[in-house]
């Protein structure tokens, strides 16, 4: 199986969906033949597909979701960029009083099968405007599914999915994994959403975390290893619809459980999964559910901030060991 | 194209001698119709909120019934429509089963929407209604999204989108003109210039009498009309409609035009001054376009009367199905959030 950047896994899941169906095109800020997207994904498919596919659009985010949502409910299977996460906040009302509601308020005479792909998240120094991660914002916005793949196989086959879905989704892309490498098969794949995968096996505490942040619980489960300590991590993968029943059952077989992502800790995705788990599976926990989170500020600037602002691998080891 | 009306800089221009309009006797009665029918089922609507029966509010459409009659009569079924808040004439006009749209209205199963939607969000997209909305404003993106569909789809149908005085003044005005003019996409957007968004007076809120001048700032032409004259509407409608067939890109129809009642359910209007209101409620526009169809030969009064008549009934039967209708049940309030439950 040959090595993909998480990157180049994603143009080529794009890329075979546009070649198996003409309906699939994209759009967005700068993802044509002069720049290829902000962080280079769509580069070359301008190329390959013409402008017509692979279309820029100019500086008007709310009319870049609405022109998905004219598109998808007319026959057409759109996939929008916007540039940084941060910029959804321009085009909320297309995505959550629109998209996100067009099937149910008008009684389930339309879909709205369009993907909205955006890089997100911190680690670039480029501060509280272009590093923010905003997930519980559309998780709490019924008729949005969330994909958050973390690595280069899950990326492939979940935008596969994401395209092929008739409601709209949300994907969120950590800047800070487009480099990371993994085996990608060559052949055709596509990956369910609401299954989590468990990244690492273990017995004494479930670690549950998403995006980049799986990264980091992966290092400090090996870190923990050497002290003895057996910790599970499992990665959603999708937060809407999300896989209760693989966390619920690691909890049940380890009795504890730390929780894991890059957000501002009041609201983050991770409390409302907390008080999921204590309502599901009370009788089994050990020990109090434990958040890792960022602090309740916006994302700082300067290098020395920023990194006391993101959770690393020795907060994540020190919150488990807080649990066993 | 000339306008008639009370401006909000006060009583202005010549009346339209429609020199050079359509004479075409199908469509005089058609935009008659159609004009006729909007009116009817608005007051019909009107009839039945008095009785109790509409939950919630409403944004009659009650005098602006010209503007979606006439843009429709230069329409083929293929056509799309993007609605508004106040979207019941725009659905009703561009064909809709009366009965469905009546029990929508009324939050019955039997509605377009299966009662999730309501007056806000009034729709029917078998007829080509694409969805009403109700943020101010935000149909103009969509619209641009369905138009550049019929693009890429290398159809030839176009996409009409209705929007307010009101949603002008919002920044997807600007995002969707520029996006419909660089793309060259065939859409037409038919702004409804009732002067009042609420209750602010557009005066007060755009330093421009004609908000259509915006249009020229994106490239795009643009015209004003009376938009309580169906005619004037249809023949701006039909030059737009066949410039954006032919791949020549959109064009703006501003319809100068006024609400017979006020903003929604409680609104008297007290607002509007006398002598405007006056004017504009005698420059009606089911007289107007009645009065031009005898006028031109399409109709006689008893034609027209007979037609009314026709359309009354088929109005009140609409209203007795959805008023026996069933609400639908509680538990259907889970319904319809996905394509399929995961």
């Amino acid at each position: 199986m040959p090595e993909m950047t998480y990157r180049d896994a994603l143009k080529a899941g794009l890329r075979e969906e546009m070649l198996r169906d003409e309906k699939v095109f994209i759009l967005g800020e700068d993802v044509g033949r002069n720049w290829g997207g902000a962080f280079s994904v769509t580069k070359g498919l301008a190329e390959e597909f013409g402008d017509h596919r692979v279309r820029d659009t100019p500086i008007s985010e709310n009319t870049i979701v609405g022109t998905a949502i004219g598109a998808a409910i007319t026959g057409l299977r759109p996939v929008a960029e916007i540039m940084f996460g941060d910029l959804i906040s321009l085009a909320m009302d297309q995505v959550c009083n629109q998209a996100a509601k067009m099937r149910y308020m008008f009684g389930g005479q339309t879909s709205v099968p369009l993907v909205l792909r955006t890089p997100f998240g911190g680690g670039k120094n480029i501060a509280s405007h272009h590093s923010q991660s905003l997930e519980a914002w559309f998780m709490h916005t019924p008729g949005l599914k969330i994909a958050v793949p973390a690595f280069a196989y899950d990326v492939k086959g979940l935008i596969k999915t994401a395209i092929r879905d008739p409601d709209p989704v949300m994907f969120f892309e950590h800047k800070l994994v487009y480099d990371k490498k993994e085996e990608v098969p060559s052949e055709e794949y596509l990956i369910p959403f609401g299954q989590a995968r468990v990244r690492r096996e273990g017995t004494d505490v479930t670690v549950w975390a998403t995006s980049f942040m799986v990264h980091k619980s992966l290092e400090a489960a090996d870190e923990l290893a050497k002290e003895g300590v057996s910790a599970e991590v499992i990665d959603p993968r999708t937060l809407a619809p999300l896989d209760k029943k693989t966390l619920i059952e690691s909890v049940k077989k380890t009795g504890r459980l730390v929780l894991v992502t890059e957000e501002t800790r009041t609201g983050a995705t991770s409390a409302e999964v907390a008080a999921m788990v204590q309502e599901e599976a009370f009788d089994f926990l050990d020990a109090p559910i434990r958040r890792v989170n960022a602090p309740d500020t916006p994302v700082p600037f300067s290098p020395p901030l920023e990194q006391y602002f993101i959770p690393d691998q020795k907060r994540i080891a020190q919150a488990i060991r807080g649990v066993i | 194209m000339c306008v008639v009306g009370w401006q909000p800089s006060g009583p202005t221009v010549t009346r339209g001698d429609h020199v050079g309009m359509t004479d075409n006797k199908n469509i005089l009665i058609e935009l008659y119709t159609k004009t006729q029918k909007v009116r009817l089922f608005e007051e019909k609507v009107w009839e039945l909120f008095g009785q109790n029966l509409v939950p919630g509010t409403l944004h009659l459409y009650l005098g602006q019934e010209a503007v979606a009659a006439g843009v429709t009569a230069a329409l083929k079924e293929t056509d799309l429509v993007q609605s508004t808040h106040r979207g019941h004439g725009h659905v009703v006009a561009k064909g809709a089963d009366m009965k469905a749209a009546l029990a929508e209205l009324l939050g019955k199963k039997t509605g377009s929407c299966k009662g999730k939607g309501g007056s806000m969000h009034i729709t029917q997209f078998d007829v080509g209604v694409l969805g009403a909305t109700g943020v101010v404003a935000s149909g103009l993106p969509i619209a641009v999204g369905a138009a550049l569909s019929c693009q890429m789809r290398k159809t030839t149908d176009v996409v009409v989108c209705y929007f307010g005085d009101g949603a002008s003044n919002n920044g997807t005005f600007g995002e969707s003109l520029n996006m419909s003019s660089i793309w060259k996409l065939p859409i037409v957007w038919v702004l409804e210039n009732n002067l009042y968004a609420m209750g602010t007076p557009i005066k007060m809120m755009c330093p421009t009498t004609d908000i259509a001048k915006r249009a020229d700032g994106y490239c795009i032409p643009n015209v004003v009309v009376d938009g309580n004259n169906a005619l004037e509407v249809y023949n701006a409608a039909e030059e737009a409609v066949a410039r954006a067939r032919k791949g020549e890109g959109p064009t703006l129809i501003e319809c100068k035009t006024y609400r017979m009642k006020g903003h929604s359910r409680f609104d008297a209007a007290k607002y509007r001054p006398k002598e405007e209101s006056d004017w504009w409620l005698g420059h009606d526009a089911v007289d107007i376009i009645r009065k031009i169809a005898i006028e031109k030969g399409a109709l006689t009064e008893k034609d027209a009367d007979k037609i009314k008549k026709a359309l009354q009934k088929e109005v009140d039967e609409a209203a007795d199905f959805a008023v026996k209708s069933e609400y639908p049940k509680p538990e259907e309030t889970l319904d319809d959030v996905f394509a399929e439950v995961p």
